[in-house]
C-alpha cells in the first residue's frame, strides 16, 4: 500500500502552571499533519485561536501518532472541512472510501486541491468519522456498497512488468482492447 | 460484444506489476473505481490498483472480506490454483518460471533438445518436399 502523506496525531497541551493557576486545564486535539513538528505547530495555531494559550506560555504534554486499528478492512469515512476559497470561507462535507483514515485524509487534500483549487494551508479538518454504510450520502461511495458490485475493466493497461524494462520507442501499436 | 471478466467480490486475478508480480489474488472488496482490496493465502490483505491486476475467468464464492481461513477453504474447494495451473495462461506462466529458474547446464540441455527437435522436423520436411516433387 502506498504510504500515506498525512499522519494523525493526538496532542495534549495546557497553559504553563502559574501562581494564579497551579494546574491549568488540559486540552487535547487530534490533527493531521505530515509530521509531528507540523502537528505541534498546528496545535498552537488552534489553541491560541480558541483559548488564552499560546506557544510562549504553554506546554505540550504529549504528542502521539494515532494508527489505524484495522488497516485491512474497507471503511467509509466522512470528513467535515472548513476551507478558504478565493471569495471566503466555506464548510463542506465529503465522503471517502478507504482502508485507513490517513488514506481518506490524503484523498481529501488531493480532491480539494483538484476540484476546488484549495491548497493544504487553506484547509481545516473540522471533524472526521467512520460512517456505517446505510448512512452514507455520496453516490461515489454508496455505489460500492452492493455486495454484488460488478463492473468490467474497460481498457487493458499495456506496460512492461517493471520500470527497468521500459523503452522509449515501441515497435508495435498497443492493444488496449479488453476483448 | 459484452465484457466477460468483471471486477467483483470473488474474482481471481493475477498481479501484473510490482513486488507481487505473478501471484494469484482474490478480490475481496471494492474501494472505488480504481482500487480493490485483494487477498491471497500467501499475503497480507492489501489494496491494489486495478491497473496492477489482470482478471482471469475464475471466480470464487465468498463473502465480502472473508477471514483468511474461509478464503483458503473456498479456494481449495474451487481448486482455483489447480484450475489456473492447467489452463493455457497458467501453463504459460509455469513455462516462463521453469525457463527462468534454469542454470547454465539447464540452458545447454534446452538448446540441445531444441536443436535435436528442429533436426527431426527438418528431416521430415525434406522428405515431404522430395515426395511432393
Amino acid at each position: 500500500m502506498v504510504a500515506c502523506k498525512y499522519h494523525q496525531y493526538q496532542i495534549v497541551g495546557r497553559h504553563v502552571p502559574t501562581e494564579k493557576d497551579a494546574s491549568p486545564k488540559i486540552y487535547r486535539m487530534k490533527m493531521w499533519a505530515t509530521d509531528a513538528v507540523r502537528a505541534k505547530s498546528k496545535f498552537w495555531y488552534f489553541m491560541s485561536l480558541l483559548k488564552k494559550v499560546k506557544r510562549a506560555n504553554g506546554q505540550i504534554i504529549s504528542c502521539n501518532e494515532i494508527l489505524e486499528r484495522k488497516p485491512t478492512t474497507v471503511k467509509n469515512y466522512g470528513v467535515w472541512v472548513r476551507y478558504q476559497s478565493r471569495t471566503g470561507y466555506h464548510n463542506m462535507y465529503k465522503e471517502f472510501r478507504d482502508v485507513t483514515m490517513n488514506g481518506a485524509v490524503d484523498q481529501l487534500y488531493c480532491e480539494m486541491g483538484a476540484r476546488h483549487r484549495v491548497r493544504a494551508s487553506c484547509l481545516q479538518i473540522v471533524k472526521t468519522a467512520t460512517i456505517p454504510s446505510n448512512l452514507c450520502k455520496r453516490t461515489a461511495v454508496t455505489m460500492m456498497h452492493d455486495p454484488k458490485v460488478s463492473f468490467p475493466i474497460q481498457q487493458k493497461i499495456v506496460r512492461p512488468i517493471s520500470k527497468s524494462l521500459k523503452t522509449v520507442f515501441k515497435y508495435k501499436r498497443p492493444a488496449a482492447c479488453m476483448m | 460484444m459484452p465484457f466477460k471478466r468483471h471486477i467483483e467480490i470473488g474474482r481471481v486475478a493475477v498481479v501484473n506489476y510490482g513486488k507481487e508480480y505473478g501471484t494469484l489474488v482474490v478480490i475481496v472488496d471494492v474501494l472505488d473505481q480504481h482500487r480493490v482490496l485483494v487477498d491471497s493465502p500467501t499475503m497480507v490483505r492489501a489494496v491494489h490498483s486495478m491497473r496492477r491486476l489482470a482478471l482471469t475467468d475464475l471466480s470464487v464464492k465468498i463473502q465480502r472480506i472473508p477471514k483468511k481461513t474461509a478464503l483458503v477453504k473456498a479456494l481449495q474447494e474451487a481448486d482455483i490454483f489447480g484450475k489456473f495451473g492447467s489452463c493455457s495462461w497458467g501453463q504459460k506462466i509455469a513455462v516462463q518460471k521453469a525457463k527462468k529458474s534454469l542454470d547454465d547446464f539447464g540452458r545447454y540441455k534446452l538448446m540441445v533438445a531444441r536443436v535435436k527437435k528442429s533436426a527431426i522436423l527438418k528431416r521430415e520436411v525434406a522428405k515431404l518436399k522430395k515426395t511432393a516433387k
